[in-house]
């Protein structure tokens, strides 16, 4: 290995890091322990621990830019001991973490202050800030933690987070639905990490990312394949790629705010924040990197080519967040300089995305909850504010420049088509097809929500707009969708070299400025398609389709396939395990007891109750029992 | 003819046979109870007999300890025939046949 990874001690301002994840902590458990006592100021709590949180953050970070060494460590104490195996509650922060804890309690920050507004009239207002900051602890471990348990640690918290607020209007058996399918598709991929972690520990005896970083180059390749694969199919489950895709859209039963944080700024984001970490695994090994460079590009044309067909405003949303994780998942599949590239798309998406379900949950809320976009159209006049921010978050994630989308994606576009062999074409048009994919779907949903003639339902008089407790959070998202890209692109894979390497680029099959004009020219060309065939509206009655558009409306058969499967067969299993059991096991049981019981009924007939029959019966025994004696002493039967 | 103490075993088991026949065929509960006492009468009688073979006094300490626990039992147990007698007009051991499955 050509660099040892060493973390050093945290001093000064660092020391106090733990804070970063003890305020939410502690703010979640004050809202859940004290209940209804805490109802009328509780959401207040909640985003001032968020807010106190970024402002750590920010010291932290300025602290850490005056460092020699970037990565520094604080281990408060021995969490796990058993023989040689030992795990600290550590927590590491070093340029990746940096970013992303900004990431979390900036955006987090914001979007806290919006559901403050979009909450309001909810009754579990206190309960839904409780979880909300539970979450934002958990993912604070994952990304702190410096090693992987407690990465796994925090893996499981936002888990358990995601779970408790997809589910968060439980009476509703769609969100208790969704909720149990998120949580139980996380599972298989928990699974697959939890095996990743056993995997390095019996191979290197230590799970800390500066020993496994160390040591990597000891493995053989076989066993890193394996261990890549594994931490692949982890980062799936947890961000909503193909394989592990279909929980992702169905998670936004939630509230708004809620798919705003977690299932499209920062949860979901956690599996690139996995890969990312372990780049010295997945460079290891040149096949691993091809098949996350699959999945990333599959899973981007899979969510782009869903969102299409959805009518739904925030599950389009939500197919177009799996298919911009999908180019996540491509840079960093792609390694090198695009690991850097991924997360600036990561950053940026995080601004853009969390505006546009903020934008959406605006929209929302002014009509009555009313998601189906075939229902709104011509709202430009009536919401400006949500009309202006979301049209911003629109074109930056169809990356026109000079909006943030451009400055992050493109980057990744090109380089793929710098991969060493064909695949470089493969790749490379796979990600321009998606961008013009992404234009259409999302020009599609701007169009119809604010533009052309009105379609609503008979119950609306006239929208309104939002609150401005949650217009400003929008207006700030906004500001971060136009820029961040621009301002992040050159100077956050610098600050990120320590962490993910500095590496040359390759040369590209298309001359650079080619592929910028291919991109750009694939943005307009969806997004004027969507333009022409969307400004008049659309129809508001569901319309017959061609066999792509209905499969692409059943979610590419995604669910159909889990179903007959996975699901079918499990059901079936399950059936025969339970007819065993009542049948085989419980009627072995049951068995012995009817027949004892029986038994004992025909047996209890001898009590007559005749004192004459009784003293008989013991007149035959003791005859029998002197007959013995007899028989025994004079040796009859020898 | 010799009065030897295989006779006085002859007749406790004579007794103790005629005490267990009468036990089995009779209903009523004077008279059964008259029977256990023959049986334990027979039993006294083959205790002793024991004693004489054997020349030792344990035989006739035991008979001794039985008529004891048999006037006891006796006590106790025409108690329990009065009072059944008295509520049920009857001293037939078959007619109390409420004490079954």
């Amino acid at each position: 290995m050509e660099h040892t990874v060493q973390f050093a001690p945290a001093t000064g301002l660092l020391s106090g890091m733990w804070l970063l994840v003890a305020l939410p902590a502690v703010s979640a458990a004050v809202l859940l322990l004290l209940g209804r006592r805490a109802d009328r100021w509780g959401h207040w709590l909640g985003c001032l621990s968020v807010g106190a949180a970024f402002v750590l953050g920010l010291l932290s970070f300025f602290a850490l830019r005056g460092q020699e060494n970037r990565a520094v460590q604080l281990n408060l104490w021995e969490f796990i001991s058993a023989g040689s195996f030992r795990v600290d509650f550590g927590l590491l922060f070093d340029p990746l973490s940096a970013v992303f804890v900004l990431l979390i309690t900036g955006v987090g920050f914001l979007i806290h202050v919006y559901a403050v507004g979009y909450m309001e009239h909810d009754e579990g207002r206190r309960r839904f800030f409780g979880y909300f900051n539970l979450f934002v602890a958990a993912m604070l471990v994952l990304v702190l933690g410096n090693n992987y348990v407690m990465t796994f640690l925090g893996w499981e918290g936002v888990g358990l987070a995601s779970y408790l607020l997809i589910s968060f209007w439980y009476v509703r058996p769609s969100a208790a639905t969704a909720g149990k399918k998120a949580f139980l598709m996380n599972r298989v991929g928990d699974a697959a990490f939890v095996i990743a972690i056993f995997l390095l520990f019996a191979q290197l005896g230590t799970v800390n990312f500066d020993g496994v970083a160390n040591q990597v180059h000891t493995l053989s390749s076989g066993v890193t394949l394996m261990l890549g694969l594994l931490l692949l199919l982890g980062a799936t489950g947890k961000s909503g790629q193909f394989p592990l895709t279909a929980w992702l859209p169905d998670a936004m039963e939630g509230p708004t705010p809620v798919s705003a944080l977690i299932h499209a700024a920062t949860m979901v984001t956690g599996g690139v924040y996995l890969i990312a970490r372990s780049n010295f695994i997945f460079t290891a090994n040149s096949t691993l990197q091809l098949v996350v460079v699959s999945v990333g590009a599959l899973t981007l044309l899979i969510g782009a080519i869903i969102g299409c067909a959805k009518d739904d405003i925030k599950r389009v949303l939500a197919w177009s967040t799996v298919s911009q994780i999908g180019y996540m998942f491509l840079g960093v599949g792609l390694g090198g300089a695009a690991y850097a590239l991924a997360i600036v798309h990561l950053l940026a998406h995080g601004f853009f995305k969390a505006g546009l379900f903020l934008g959406a949950g605006s929209v929302m809320h002014g009509m009555r909850d009313q998601v189906d976009i075939r229902r709104f159209g011509g709202l430009w006049k009536y919401m400006k504010i949500t009309w202006v921010t979301f049209g911003l978050a629109w074109l930056a994630i169809i990356g026109l420049p000079p909006l943030s989308g451009f400055f992050s994606k493109e980057p990744i576009i090109v380089a793929a088509f710098e991969r060493k062999d064909w695949t470089a074409w493969l790749f490379g048009i796979a990600a321009l097809l998606g961008a013009g994919l992404t234009a259409f779907y999302m020009t599609r949903l701007f169009m119809l929500t604010f533009h052309g003639p009105k379609r609503w339902t008979d119950d609306i008089e006239h929208p309104h707009e939002s609150p401005p407790i949650m217009t400003i959070p929008l207006v700030l998202l906004a500001v971060g969708s136009v820029a961040a890209g621009g301002l992040m692109v050159g100077p956050v894979p610098k600050w990120l070299t320590p962490v993910l390497g500095h590496e040359v680029r390759g040369e590209a099959v298309l001359a650079h400025s080619a592929i910028t004009i291919l991109a750009i020219a694939v943005t307009l060309i969806g997004a004027g398609l969507a333009y022409l065939l969307f400004r008049d509206g659309t129809a508001t009655a569901p319309q017959p389709a061609g066999a792509l558009v209905t499969a692409a409306r059943k979610n590419l058969y995604i669910d159909a396939f889990n179903e007959a499967v996975f699901e079918k067969p499990g059901i079936f299993l399950t059936r025969a395990l339970v007819f065993l059991d009542g049948k085989g096991i419980d009627g072995a049981v049951n068995g012995i007891a009817a027949s004892v019981g029986g038994g004992s009924g025909r047996l209890r007939r001898l009590q007559t109750g005749f004192v004459r029959s009784y003293a008989m019966s013991m007149l035959t025994g003791a005859l029998l029992v002197v007959a013995a004696f007899l028989a025994v002493q004079y040796g009859w039967f020898a | 003819m010799t009065l030897t103490p295989e006779w006085y075993l002859l007749l406790a088991a004579a007794l103790f046979t005629i005490g267990a026949v009468g036990v089995l065929i009779r209903r009523n509960a004077i008279v059964l109870f008259m029977c256990v006492e023959l049986m334990l009468n027979a039993a006294n009688l083959a205790l002793v007999t024991f004693s004489r073979i054997n020349g030792t006094l344990d035989g006739q300490i035991i008979a001794f300890f039985v008529m004891v626990v048999a006037a006891a039992e006796v006590v106790v147990g025409l108690a329990i025939i009065m009072s059944i007698f008295r509520t049920r007009r009857s001293a037939s051991v078959d007619d109390s046949n409420l004490l079954k499955y």
